[in-house]
């Protein structure tokens, strides 16, 4: 700023800043290429880095779309994605309207409380709800591992829905009603419509969650139940092929959709406040 | 309610009960589907009961026991006609594994003369059991199924902190050789804490750059960031073994280059440092987050008063920058390091054998030595250390500012 030829200091900076961005994405980035290896390899064979079109292939995407093993972890990480995030989803947009008024008792207790599942470790509490649910008589069911998984979730639908909620003027409804609506209808009319994109990007949170959670399906799910994580989990321990990267580029596609929708929303988001 | 007495309270009261209404489902499904399995793993960690069932009498007798002679023929009847029941009612095994953990190898000695005394109709019974093995001749096995007779017991604890009781009743530490369980602690946090460094000083530089850019490129930073939040885990750790690996990456272009020899291939993963690198890179957003949000309210037009005070860049930095940028460094940190010593995956699957946190051997105990008591008190003393950390970022921050992005 002070001098327009930058200096030896900021180009370091920038230098080390850029590193950390390489850091960050490249490794995200390489598989992509490496999933249309020809070969069962996991590096560049001299083949692709001469961009000879045999050395790349579509043969892990063909092995894992005729896989129905891949087939069937997919429709149980939908099934049990959907179901949790649903869960999650209800209760916590009802719970972080209730956080958010201000005559609501005990709150920091509560709050503690309601986001504790974020920090805990996922093994403690996988070994907990093992132990839990098999004494219940519900292990290696679906019934079990959803309500886990919207458990996981549900913080991020109470801090994503409650920050939205701290944007949002009660006067709102105070205009709804005194126009003659009830409570539900100045809900479903007014309020609900514009804290949706927070409710969205918080059913979003929890559904990434629960798609992309192992540790409990480690300890609580059948072969029947197993999800696309917990076939990548096998996967990588026991017979580590290069349709794993197939798998894995299909996954990063659906996180920048994810990101790209989120980010999207916050805007929106932040446009209206 | 509207209705022609008014219980208590005013509008005031209704709200709280709305509010509270409205939060109960919540906090009734945590308690219930959260806070319930890890009291039942609390529970496990000082409660057992499998050889207080199988062996009731035997242990009433030896409460009696001085615990260094011989107990008399009749405890050793007693238990003769107990272990036969146990054998037949099919809870010896675990009677026998939980003995075993207090003296390695009795495991064997309570299963063999279970099966034995089936022949035996009659006393002596001391010395029938004697002749099946001699470890029924020393006082040692009585001591250790009087400790695991225990229904409530805090043996779990001893053994997940190294230490052990005597049968004089004093709490000792573990032999030498045996101490595992804190040394695996201190370099949990030691490693967690390595990461929370490492992130620290990759994620300050950047969190700063991308609250000093002009809005559209700090979006596009923001997207470079927010790129491995939302990606899977395992896709993350699967990205290293790809990159570190012997065969890997990385290697190759070492060898390609002719930095390193074909035969002089590194190895990146599968130990401490294949734990540590891709845990920086995992958790590095968690880092970044919370201080690019704190970052983005401090005034850039602050570091420029400070530089026409006649302040050098490091000076304003230090005096002006740094003190305002801490709230976000603190819950950085915290976030950062309350994850990494409950990590399990990621450690798991490109730890090697050095590379094991304390979670990997919560597993171990899980999964493969079935040893669920230690498992659940490992888990006990895990689950107080977070829960500090925990308690110290809701009174230093407020808990709902716990760093999201997205």
């Amino acid at each position: 700023m002070s001098t327009m030829r930058p200096s030896l200091g900021r180009i370091a900076y920038l230098g080390f800043c850029t590193i950390v961005f390489v850091f960050l994405v490249a490794p995200i980035i390489v598989i992509v290429p490496l999933s249309f290896n020809a070969e069962p390899y996991f590096t560049f064979t001299e083949g692709m880095l001469r961009l000879d079109p045999d050395a790349w292939s579509l043969r892990w995407y063909r092995e894992i779309i005729q896989n129905e093993a891949w087939a069937k972890s997919l429709a149980n990480s939908m099934i049990i994605g959907v179901s949790a995030t649903v869960l999650a989803t209800v209760l916590g947009t009802v719970a972080a309207l209730g956080l958010a008024s201000s005559a609501m008792p005990a709150r920091r207790a509560i709050m503690g409380v309601i986001i504790s599942p974020m920090v805990t470790p996922v093994i403690i509490a996988a070994a907990g709800m093992f132990f839990f649910y098999s004494g219940l008589g519900l292990g290696q069911t679906y019934i079990s591992i959803i309500l886990a998984h919207a458990a996981l979730g549900v913080p991020f639908v109470v801090v994503t829905v409650t920050a939205t909620l701290a944007g949002y003027d009660p006067n709102f409804n105070n205009a709804a009603a005194s126009l003659g609506a009830g409570p539900w209808t100045v809900f479903r009319r007014v309020q609900f419509p514009l804290i949706s994109p927070g409710v969205i990007s918080g059913a979003l949170f929890a559904f990434a969650v629960s798609f992309d959670e192992v540790v409990v399906m480690l300890f609580m799910a059948g072969v029947e139940q197993r999800t696309i994580p917990r076939q990548m989990w096998s996967g990588i321990r026991e017979q580590i092929s290069p349709a794993i990267l197939a798998v894995a580029t299909f996954l990063v596609v659906f996180a920048v959709l994810l990101l790209l929708t989120v980010s999207w929303l916050k805007r929106r988001e932040e446009g209206r406040a | 309610m509207a209705g022609p007495i008014k219980l208590s309270g005013g509008p005031g009261y209704r709200a709280k009960v709305r509010a509270l209404g409205l939060v109960a489902p919540l906090l009734i499904f945590i308690v219930v589907t959260f806070v319930a399995p890890l009291g039942t793993m609390l529970l496990r960690s000082v409660y057992d009961p499998v050889v207080a069932d199988a062996l009731p009498e035997t242990l009433e007798l030896l409460e009696d026991w001085d615990g260094i002679e011989l107990p008399p023929e009749a405890v050793y009847a007693v238990a003769a006609q107990e272990v036969k029941r146990a054998g037949a009612e099919r809870t010896l095994g675990q009677v026998a594994s939980r003995v075993n953990r207090v003296q390695g190898g009795l495991r064997s000695v309570i299963t063999r003369t279970g099966r034995e005394l089936r022949e035996i109709q009659q006393g002596p019974w001391r010395e029938s059991m004697m002749t099946i093995d001699s470890a029924w001749a020393d006082p040692a096995i009585w001591y250790a199924i009087r400790t695991t007779g225990e229904r409530f017991t805090a043996r779990h604890y001893w053994n997940a902190l190294d230490l052990q009781s005597l049968p004089d009743g004093s709490v000792v530490r573990q032999p030498e050789d045996r101490r595992i369980y804190l040394r695996l602690f201190w370099r949990t946090l030691m490693i967690s804490g390595l990461i929370t460094l490492l992130c620290l000083l990759l994620g300050y530089p950047i969190a700063h750059l991308i609250a000093c850019s002009k809005p559209s490129r700090a979006n596009l930073l923001l997207i470079l960031v927010l790129v491995p939040f939302w990606t899977s885990l395992l896709v993350r750790t699967t990205a290293w073994i790809v990159l570190l690996q012997t065969q890997g990456v990385l290697n190759e272009f070492l060898v390609t280059i002719g930095l390193i020899g074909d035969d002089g291939r590194l190895a990146m993963i599968y130990n401490m440092t294949g734990t540590i690198v891709a845990m920086t890179h995992v958790l590095l957003p968690f880092m970044v987050l919370p201080l690019y949000s704190v970052m983005n309210s401090i005034p850039s037009t602050q570091m420029d008063a400070a530089a026409s005070l006649g302040a050098t860049p490091l000076q304003a930095f230090l005096r002006v920058y740094w003190p305002q940028s801490l709230p976000g460094v603190g819950a950085g940190a915290l976030l950062v390091f309350i994850l990494a010593i409950g990590y399990y995956i990621t450690p798991a699957l490109v730890g090697g054998s050095d590379g094991q946190l304390i979670s990997n051997m919560i597993a171990y105990h899980m999964q493969t030595s079935l040893n669920w008591g230690l498992a659940a008190a490992l888990g006990g003393v895990l689950l107080l250390i977070v829960l500090l950390l925990y308690a110290v970022y809701e009174r230093l921050l407020g808990i709902e500012k716990i760093g999201l992005g997205g």
